[in-house]
């Protein structure tokens, strides 16, 4: 009974296809995409892009369409109950039950999955621990702080010993001290095998935590890869800032040294391969405050997205 | 594999998981709740039922606090019932979001629905007793034994003024809402389905308007079981209330599902 071995192991996720609209507005807009097991995969994109309404389609919790999407082998929307089973959901806004302790939380939590009480009962005391909310086990919700109620939520997520996590915007509105507790916590749960998907926007988290990710915006996918191969694919190696005032001549000078320059606001930036000659040619410009920096997803970003505000 | 808002609700035991976080709650917030759904109807069953019948003296061959204790058992349940179908169950769909996280475990929507209905109408439940144990010390129920029938009626009640209670709280932007049916549907129940008074003394054109408030029917049940005049027409008058219950909760998952499904 050897032979099934050899079989590649089943993705987390396959989508194929998804569209989703809301009356004119085309949310979610052909998307396909295949998550391998074990792995940390982000959503990036801005507001309105389409990434939460995807989630909840992962969940089981919002229909589409056109397309097919299987979540750990199940078929949906048919078989959303038994994917929830297997799912850990962290949503962007803390649901937790304000009238219960932190404890509570957690075991009443274990009962919406059908689970018992003595069943989750070292569970829940492994899980406090991890997220080192054992000394406000008998706390109200109402008096734990953002951070506490986040990393109690994200407990909560793997209350049913759950094989894929999504995390909507994980960080959103926390300290660097909360933060970076949640990034091992999550460095963690992938080393251990669970795969995780994520939202977030806060590119050194994805570039942090994701072995590949996909860019959205309005509803399609702009591209997918590592956050390696999507810096090299579309962006310069390097950036220089410049801040000051920086005349139309010395801009348009700038910007055939380079690959790529644009301005904001009093800000300039200036893509290049090769950044050396730039910034000898700069160095007589002292009124001007020069930072080189190597690029990183956020130029990708704004590359792939463009700065127009989204509100 | 489309769903559709007007499929059949499904009954599955996943419900009673909400019936004991509700309970766990109620628990910790013991307090306010027995002020609300105890000490209220108690001082209108003293109030009216001693003061009032101090004036009135017997109605329909029954000293006044006795006939009105038995018109209370049903108009606190009712008005529990909707409280809880409207200001609690809304309180948990929106600003709480505790139906959000619910619904990011194996239960959906009907489960979320069936549960809320079973925990209001067992706190409905919970009113019709308190009343019938307080009229019973002052001995205003005359029906003996046979009056603990009237509690499996009330928690029909319960059951049936759930329904419509989650359907308006589906509708419901702001709890300032609820007051269109407090006063067009709960209040107008309360005055006119026999608690305060016999229908026989209502003009013949209300008498038959009376009979299509659900209230009516359960007034009619659970009086003469907690007085021990005869019943009639029983099984009219749960039909009416099963029949109005199981509609009220139909649409009562509709509506709910047209506002959160996604």
């Amino acid at each position: 009974m050897t032979q099934g071995l050899a079989v590649t192991p089943v993705p987390v996720i396959e989508a194929q296809h998804l569209s989703k609209r809301f009356g004119d507005l085309r949310a979610v807009d052909d998307l396909s995409f295949s998550i391998p097991a074990g792995q940390c995969y982000g959503f990036l994109g801005p507001n309105g892009a389409g990434k939460t309404t995807t989630l909840k389609m992962l969940m089981g919790l919002a229909s589409f369409d056109e397309g097919s999407l299987r979540v750990l082998g199940h078929a949906l929307p048919q078989d959303a109950r038994a994917v929830r089973a297997r799912v850990g959901l962290v949503p962007q806004a803390d649901n937790l039950d304000p009238d219960f302790t932190v404890r509570e939380n957690l075991f009443m939590y274990a009962r919406f999955f059908g689970l018992k009480r003595r069943a989750v009962a070292d569970r829940v005391e492994a899980l406090l621990a991890f997220a080192e909310l054992t000394a406000k086990a008998e706390a109200k919700v109402e008096t734990l702080s953002g951070g506490m109620k986040r990393r109690l939520t994200i407990a909560r997520a793997l209350i049913n010993d759950p094989e894929l996590v999504i995390l909507d915007e994980p960080t959103t509105g926390l300290d660097p001290q909360v933060r970076h507790l949640i990034w091992a916590r999550l460095a963690e749960l992938r080393a251990r095998g669970v795969s995780l998907i994520l939202t977030t926007h806060y590119m050194e988290e994805a570039e942090r935590l994701c072995d590949r990710l996909v860019i959205m915006d309005h509803g399609r996918i702009l591209d997918e890869g590592t956050p390696a191969a999507l810096i090299h694919r579309h962006v310069e190696s390097d950036v220089i800032e410049l801040r000051g005032s920086v005349s139309e001549a010395l801009f348009t000078t700038l910007r055939s040294m380079s690959a790529h320059a644009e301005r904001q606001g009093t800000a300039v930036y200036i893509y290049t391969h090769a950044a050396t000659p730039i910034l000898e040619f700069l160095e007589d410009a002292d009124n001007l405050t020069v930072i080189h920096r190597r690029a990183g997803l956020e130029d990708v970003f704004l590359r792939l997205t463009g700065r127009g505000l989204r509100e | 594999m489309n769903r559709s808002h007007w499929q059949r609700p499904r009954f599955r035991r996943a419900a009673w998981a909400l019936v004991q976080r509700n309970f766990l709650v109620w628990r910790k917030l013991l307090g306010p709740a027995i002020v609300l759904n105890f000490g209220e109807p108690l001082i209108y069953l003293l109030g009216l039922g001693l003061g009032l019948g101090m004036l009135i003296g017997p109605v329909d061959g029954l000293p006044y606090l006795t006939f009105l204790a038995s018109g209370m058992v049903a108009s606190a349940t009712m008005t529990t019932v909707s409280f809880e179908g409207m200001y609690s169950v809304f309180t948990r769909m929106v600003p709480q979001k505790t139906w959000d996280a619910m619904l990011a475990t194996p239960m959906d929507l009907d489960d979320i629905v069936l549960g809320e209905t079973l925990w209001a109408a067992l706190k409905g439940l919970l009113s019709a007793s308190m009343i019938l144990l307080v009229a019973a010390l002052f001995g205003a129920v005359s029906g003996g034994w046979m009056a603990l029938w009237a509690l499996p009626v009330a928690f029909l009640l319960g059951l049936s003024f759930t329904g419509p209670a989650i359907a308006m709280t589906a509708l419901a932007g702001s709890y300032d809402f609820f007051n269109y049916y407090f006063v067009l549907i709960v209040t107008p129940m309360f005055m006119f389905s026999g608690v305060f008074f016999p229908l026989d003394q209502l003009p013949a054109g209300w008498q038959a308007f009376v009979q299509f408030l659900p209230l009516t029917h359960a007034v009619a049940v659970i009086r003469p079981l907690m007085t021990g005049a005869p019943l009639t027409a029983l099984g009219l008058h749960l039909a009416v209330l099963a029949g109005f219950g199981l509609v009220s909760f139909y649409l009562a998952v509709v509506m709910v599902r047209r506002r959160l499904w996604v």
